[in-house]
């Protein structure tokens, strides 16, 4: 493409917003005994580096799983191990076992946080640019403006360089996936999302829109003849990807079973903490984590998740279209994170990547998804004191979304996506003409009711009666956007017609 | 939604790239800073605790004050918003004090004032004709100078990371150069002369401002042919330029002269002797010439000419003692930079192009200053400590400085030359040359046994090496300048 060097300048102002960020504190620093996920991530490299495979997910001696044990797939184990055999050229007491217990060192941190930056421009970043410049139907500068605000997105930066996690990783493979499933490199797309998988499992929140995608190709192609060809190569992509990785694994049953053990901790109750989802919310009013027995929990947000996903995942196998692809990540992912077990409040950002996606679609609902998902992490955020970062990097996409896109002049129902929608409202309810003013509104109000909240939470304190008032408070109105964020891109999947009538394309 | 739109700015590119590094110089806040902090700090409590009578004189602190008063008075006036952010700041004996607060304080000053650079960058993009309208956004001049001005990386690097204020002394200058281009002299006058009661170092483009307004606006009319009209010298003009001059130097050193301090204040302004033990290179004619003697020195030493007991040893000392070639003092240095801005005063003083000569007159006078400054920096010696928190910072300077590489060869390019590259082969050559340089100061040169031997050896070779193409590049303007036509055809700047 001819503005290569725009381009290349869009992603080293990504690079050098997210290297400024690293400058700032992670989550745990100067905190023992436990720290954070900082020192989580240091102590899996020492496990790694130090312990044969067999022991890594198990409770011993030398590994004592109430202390940051192990609970992601066998990638991220592999990562670690390869993040340590760099930590013992440059300082084996970064992973000594036992005595690197809680080492905190500017020298350390600035290993760490270099790793993330690895990981994130080989993987991550490449992904968002060639995304970028393979969509279709719009001009070069709008293109570099998308990859501009994908890579400025607030909430990926600030948890992976402030609080420290490896995000980048897991939804670098993600989007990859993505790319090759659109793009109808169906193997190589495969492949890509088992990696994606096999990194973080949380990623299983984008694959039922994966399989129903593929699926629906494999029906399309017609099940006696290429379709079912490209059904049986997929599953063997699938499995031997999950072999390769699990390797070590498959030897005994114990061992398998253990890694699900870890990985799926499903006595752990419904939620934990504070998360701005439908069960930490209604336990506000009434205490369900305590009042339902365990089971049962578990059976009501199973049920819960798959009706609230099932409508948007039958209409892609039945049309799948790249389109409707996006949109159904989006509404799955977000139905997981609503209705799901044990959801952290980071998992929101497996949301806000198919958004992403979607930012040169809908640029205003996007915008404000994405500017809601960062605010819903305002209580973590605090606790690692990334109070400043937050807000800057808040405001400077905001700007770049605005200028790009120009997005509050794409606020009608035609820009929105919800002209059929509307239609067919019309033919009920003949004076429903103002639904655009109606989310013009709705958005006001959610973005003055997010920076009050901010400041309430910021400048006061809390009541001594209701320590955790702000972070409930943040929880809920978050949930609430959510929710109805949920209605509207299930709205958008379920009344979009250009599909229905188009049935040869695919893209 | 209407007032939403407009206050959002509709996508006024300015707007968002003024906002846009004022955000990303608040990401800045947290890195490291230099010992100009703790001198500025030094300042605000000088000028806040202790009367004027003391200003000048007052040494508890090595970082005494040597800028002329009127940033005294700026700092005395930041002092008074200082004491609501830490008070403790503003004690003169709290050497080094430098508290979250005090640090957020600081930085925000630094980001606040910017504000003048920001407005005046948007007057010089008013003096740019758009000449095609209808161009990309990405191709106007207009655009590019916004980007090369607003997101300048040396600025970003020294002032919000090392920690100065050159952004709104820089803005003071741009906007006297925005008036001269606007034909309002006076205002231009103005503010230059406040600049200079500001930071005297300003004084080194003085003669372009002087000989200009003497030629071009006191002399109001031309002969045909382009030379001066000795009869259209208005008096009216001169005398209230230099009234201007004088009331701003009366008020600015006024007080001092009834205090019968002006001795001392220009002896701070102006220290001829410094008896500094640690320096480095500029990387001017001197690096060249120093690197020279030592080059002859050892080729001296090789072949016998000299006696080994009178090299003195190599250390990261200055004063460096020039053992074949003859030793420079500070008055010969002096007269050697007049000399060097001479043929560039007499260009525009004998074929005076308009503002566009003048700017050009200017840069020459900087460039040739520096070319033949003595400049001394002790923080220099920190650089071969190289605490661990710089280490941190390497990578925001190194990608501050691709951004802006990338984006002025490209935008320029687009502006230019469409066709040919932007730099001839040697020239590519040199600037590519500066990245192995790099690499081998940061990270090979730490790892070989020379480091406790000469520490100074990375200090050197970029000296040298920047030298060369510093001197490059005032070699090629000047005889561009001294080329140039009288009356040219206006080529795009």
């Amino acid at each position: 493409m001819e503005k290569w060097y725009l381009m290349t300048t869009v992603v080293l102002i990504g690079l050098t917003v997210r290297w400024t960020v690293s400058l700032n504190s992670y989550s745990g620093a100067g905190k023992p005994p436990m720290f954070g996920d900082y020192e989580a991530q240091r102590h899996w490299q020492e496990i790694t580096f130090n312990l044969p495979v067999k022991q890594w997910y198990f409770n011993s001696s030398d590994n004592n799983l109430q202390y940051w044990g192990l609970d992601y797939p066998p990638l991220t184990a592999y990562h670690s191990l390869l993040c340590a055999y760099v930590a013992k050229f440059i300082n084996p007491d970064w992973i000594a076992l036992h005595t690197s217990r809680g080492y905190e060192s500017q020298a350390h941190k600035l290993f760490m946080r270099t790793t993330v930056l690895i990981a994130d421009l080989l993987i991550y970043i490449p992904a968002v640019v060639l995304y970028c410049c393979c969509l279709k139907e719009i001009s070069t500068k709008k293109k570099i403006a998308n990859a501009l605000c994908i890579l400025l997105y607030p909430g990926l930066i600030l948890i992976d360089y402030g609080h420290f996690q490896y995000n980048s990783v897991s939804l670098g493979f993600a989007l990859w996936g993505v790319l090759g499933v659109s793009c109808d490199w169906d193997l190589l797309g495969s492949l890509a999302f088992c990696l994606a998988i096999n990194y973080k499992q949380m990623e299983l929140y984008h694959s039922l829109p994966f399989f129903c995608f593929l699926l629906g190709k494999c029906f399309k192609k017609g099940l006696k003849g290429k379709g079912f060809v490209l059904l049986v190569k997929l599953a063997c992509t699938v499995v031997a990807s999950f072999i390769l990785c699990w390797l070590p694994f498959f030897t005994e049953g114990e061992q398998t079973l253990q890694v699900l053990r870890r990985l799926f901790p499903v006595d752990r109750g419904l939620f934990e903490d504070k998360v701005a989802n439908i069960w930490c919310s209604f336990n506000v009013l009434l205490k369900i984590k305590d009042i339902l027995p365990r089971h049962i929990q578990l059976i009501m947000s199973f049920c819960f998740t798959f009706l609230s996903l099932l409508p948007a995942c039958i209409k892609l196998i039945l049309q799948p279209s790249s389109k409707g692809f996006k949109f159904t990540l989006v509404s799955c992912a977000l139905s997981f994170f609503l209705f799901s077990f044990q959801v952290h409040e980071k998992s929101i950002l497996l949301v806000s990547l198919p958004v992403c996606l979607v930012l040169s679609d809908i640029p205003f609902m996007s915008t404000w998804f994405l500017l809601v998902s960062t605010f819903s992490m305002l209580p973590l955020l605090l606790k690692d004191e990334l109070l400043m970062p937050s807000v800057v990097t808040t405001m400077a996409f905001f700007i770049a979304c605005v200028t790009s896109f120009s997005i509050f002049e794409k606020t009608s129902e035609e820009e929105l996506q919800l002209k059929s929608f509307s239609i067919s409202v019309r033919t009920y309810l003949p004076c429903f003409t103002f639904l655009s003013r109606i989310i013009q509104y709705l958005f006001l109000i959610s973005v003055i009711t997010m920076v009050l909240l901010t400041l309430m939470t910021v400048t006061l304190d809390p009541p001594q009666k209701l320590p955790d008032l702000f972070s409930v408070l943040v929880c809920f109105v978050s949930c609430l956007n959510f929710l109805f964020f949920l209605v509207y891109f299930n709205i958008i999947i379920m009344w979009d017609s250009k599909n229905g009538r188009n049935q040869k394309k695919i893209s | 939604m209407a007032a939403l739109t407009i206050a959002a700015g509709t996508g006024n590119w300015f707007s968002a790239l003024a906002l846009g590094v004022t955000l990303l110089k608040c990401l800045l806040i947290p890195t490291y800073h230099s010992t100009d902090f703790e001198v500025h700090r030094n300042w605000l409590a000088i000028t806040h605790s202790l009367p004027i009578s003391q200003w000048y004189y007052e040494a508890t602190s090595e970082w005494t004050l040597d800028y002329p008063p009127f940033f005294a008075w700026f700092e005395y006036i930041l002092s008074h918003v200082a004491k609501y952010f830490d008070q403790e700041m503003l004690n003169v004996h709290n050497l080094n004090y430098s508290s979250s607060r005090t640090l957020l304080f600081q930085r925000f000053s630094v980001i606040f004032t910017d504000t003048l650079f920001v407005y005046a960058v948007h007057e010089c993009c008013k003096c740019i004709g758009g000449k095609k309208v209808g161009k990309e956004l990405t191709e106007k001049p207009k655009f590019i100078l916004s980007v090369l001005l607003l997101w300048n990386f040396g600025l970003l690097i020294v002032d919000h990371i090392h920690f100065q204020y050159n952004g709104f002394l820089f803005g003071l200058m741009l906007l006297s150069i925005a008036r001269l281009f606007q034909k309002r002299h006076m205002e231009g006058a103005f503010l230059f002369a406040v600049l200079l009661h500001f930071k005297h170092i300003y004084l080194y483009v003085a003669p372009a401002y002087g000989v200009y307004l003497l030629r071009s606006y006191c002399f109001t009319a031309n002969r045909p042919d382009g030379s001066i009209r000795w009869n259209s010298f208005s008096f009216v003009r001169f005398i209230s330029l230099g009234l201007v001059v004088f009331l701003i130097s009366a008020l600015s050193l006024g007080p001092f002269l009834a205090l019968n301090q002006l001795p001392q204040v220009f002896s701070r302004l102006f220290p001829f002797k410094r008896g500094l033990c640690h320096a480095y290179w500029a990387p001017n004619f001197w690096a060249l010439y120093n690197a020279l003697d030592k080059v002859l020195s050892v080729i001296g030493l090789k072949l016998k000419f000299l006696d080994p007991n009178k090299i003195p040893k190599a250390s990261m000392k200055v004063q460096f003692q020039h053992t074949v070639l003859p030793s420079v003092t500070p008055w010969q240095r002096l007269y050697a930079q007049l000399i060097a801005i001479l043929p560039s005063i007499f260009c525009l003083w004998f074929k005076p192009q308009g503002p566009r000569g003048f700017l050009r007159c200017l840069i020459l006078c900087a460039l040739s200053s520096f070319m033949f400054g003595w400049h001394v920096h002790e923080k220099a010696i920190l650089l071969a400590i190289l605490p661990m928190s710089e280490h941190f910072e390497l990578p925001i300077k190194i990608l501050l400085m691709l951004l802006f590489t990338i984006y002025s060869i490209s935008s320029l390019k687009t502006l230019f030359r469409k066709e040919k590259p932007l730099f001839n082969w040697m020239e590519t050559f040199y600037l590519l040359g500066l990245g192995p340089l790099e690499v081998c100061c940061e990270f090979v040169f730490p790892l070989t046994s020379w480091k406790l031997k000469y520490p100074f050896i990375p200090l050197l070779l970029t000296s040298v090496y920047c030298a060369l193409g510093i001197t490059y590049a005032w070699f090629k303007l000047y005889v561009s300048v001294l080329i140039d036509p009288p009356i040219g055809k206006t080529k795009k700047q």
